[in-house]
């Protein structure tokens, strides 16, 4: 007979109590998730790394205040994303304006001539990776991270409308970036 | 408006239909049961739509991959976050239950609204580090000093008026006062200002500001400003000894 892995929550009252063993299989479960969320914001592995164990050390320091109003892995995005926007605003009062730094990113020196010689799906990732940072954060979180539209507006923290409405212009702008890549879906 | 309507219509124009919103989580499996009743109708009525489910399952795909391919942190990042959790478990050792500072840590875990347990906290240390000096005044010899700095806490130093920010932690405070050697002295005010002791003597303007800058700067500080000492109510007591000049 299978063992069946303790829930998150069990996991998180384990871990109020004091339980390293439980801590370690919850981040086990949920730190690549996370990690790869922060590293979509941030765009810089070093940073995102230390959001992670940021975010972790907080858990073990706070399992005990989860309420259970959320699934734990909303928590868990929540907390990433707060910290992941703190470094962001630090960065920005500090002169490093991170948009500018993503869009010096791209490695080829004629992306026009990069696209073309991509296949759809290439070039879709490319045009999903150029959404803007709200954009690219409700896509990540509706279609890689399966947050519904109530947990999409817990951890942005804005009204299940302003979500949807969201949702819709980012896959609008796609659709625009997807027309200038030479791919025409039909919509918008 | 439907699908129907936007195809060909000129993308700034679009607002989004009520069924079309809802298309990505419906794709996604994570609509509520309604909601999602709601769409097979829309689905059933009008199969244009399902064109647009089609984009909409692609652009999951193609989003799910791209988040594949972005791969996992170091294995170290483990290890470096069991190394931090051991060292706080190791300095909550040293506090053990039964000590004064054991039964706070341990009170204030259990308190479930952040936001009271940091401002008890505060309150609770206050009272706990007055506690403290009055036995301590009890049970040693007592000097003038020591009597006086009862009295005293706002008045020699350096001080700051600092906010906490919202989601910062009681233990985050802990460990940022004890980072700066910093006090709580007073507040909170009704704006959840603190006045904070930076230092027991009082610091040039200039070096006052670089650590008020350093503060600004912490996660847990939302704001931070030099504050002057407390006017004296009484006769001014005599400053700190400070070495003799050569």
């Amino acid at each position: 007979m299978a063992m069946q892995a303790p829930a998150d929550e069990a996991l998180i009252g384990r871990i109020a109590r004091g339980d390293r063993l439980a801590m370690q299989v919850l981040f086990a479960r949920h730190h690549v998730r996370i990690y790869r969320f922060v590293l979509r914001l941030l765009r810089d592995e070093m940073a995102a790394e230390d959001v992670i164990a940021e975010v972790f050390l907080d858990v073990w320091r706070q399992a005990s205040r989860f309420e259970g109003r959320s699934a734990v892995s909303t928590w868990l995005i929540a907390i990433a994303r707060f910290k992941a926007l703190s470094l962001l605003r630090k960065r920005r009062d500090a002169g490093l304006d991170d948009e500018t730094a993503e869009s010096i990113e791209e490695p080829s020196d004629d992306p026009e001539l990069a696209l073309a010689k991509l296949d759809k799906g290439e070039k879709l990732r490319k045009c999903l990776a150029g959404l803007s940072r709200e954009h690219r954060e409700v896509i990540d979180l509706v279609y890689y991270h399966e947050k519904s539209v109530e947990e999409v507006a817990q951890i942005v923290g804005i009204p299940e409308n302003t979500v949807k409405t969201r949702m819709f212009y980012a896959r609008k702008k796609l659709g625009e970036l997807c027309r200038m890549a030479g791919i025409d879906r039909g919509w918008p | 408006m439907t699908l129907n309507d936007a195809v060909g219509a000129p993308a700034q124009n679009i607002e989004p239909g009520e069924i079309e919103a809802l298309l990505p989580w419906y794709a996604a499996g994570t609509l509520r049961r309604r909601e999602r009743q709601r769409v097979e109708e829309a689905l059933r009525r009008d199969p244009s739509f399902a064109r647009h489910v089609d984009l909409v399952r692609e652009e999951l795909a193609e989003a799910i991959l791209l988040n594949e391919t972005l791969g996992a942190p170091p294995p170290h990042i483990a290890d470096r976050l069991m190394a931090a959790i051991d060292a706080e478990t190791d300095a909550a050792r040293k506090h053990a239950p039964g000590t004064a500072v054991g039964w706070l840590t341990g009170f204030f875990a259990n308190l479930p609204p952040r936001t009271l347990a940091v401002a008890a906290s505060f309150a609770v240390l206050a009272i706990a580090l007055q506690a403290f000096m009055i036995v301590d005044i009890f049970t040693k010899p007592q000097s003038s000093s020591q009597v006086a700095s009862l009295g005293s806490a706002h008045r020699h130093g350096s001080f700051a008026m600092v906010r906490f920010a919202q989601a910062a932690s009681a233990a985050e405070i802990t460990s940022f006062l004890h980072n700066y050697q910093a006090a709580l002295v007073d507040g909170p005010t009704e704006g959840g200002v603190y006045r904070v002791r930076i230092a027991m003597k009082t610091l040039a303007k200039e070096e006052l500001g670089k650590v008020i800058a350093r503060m600004r700067h912490e996660s847990v500080v939302a704001s931070a400003e030099p504050a002057e000492p407390v006017a004296a109510a009484e006769p001014a007591e005599p400053a700190e000894p400070t070495a003799p000049s050569k």
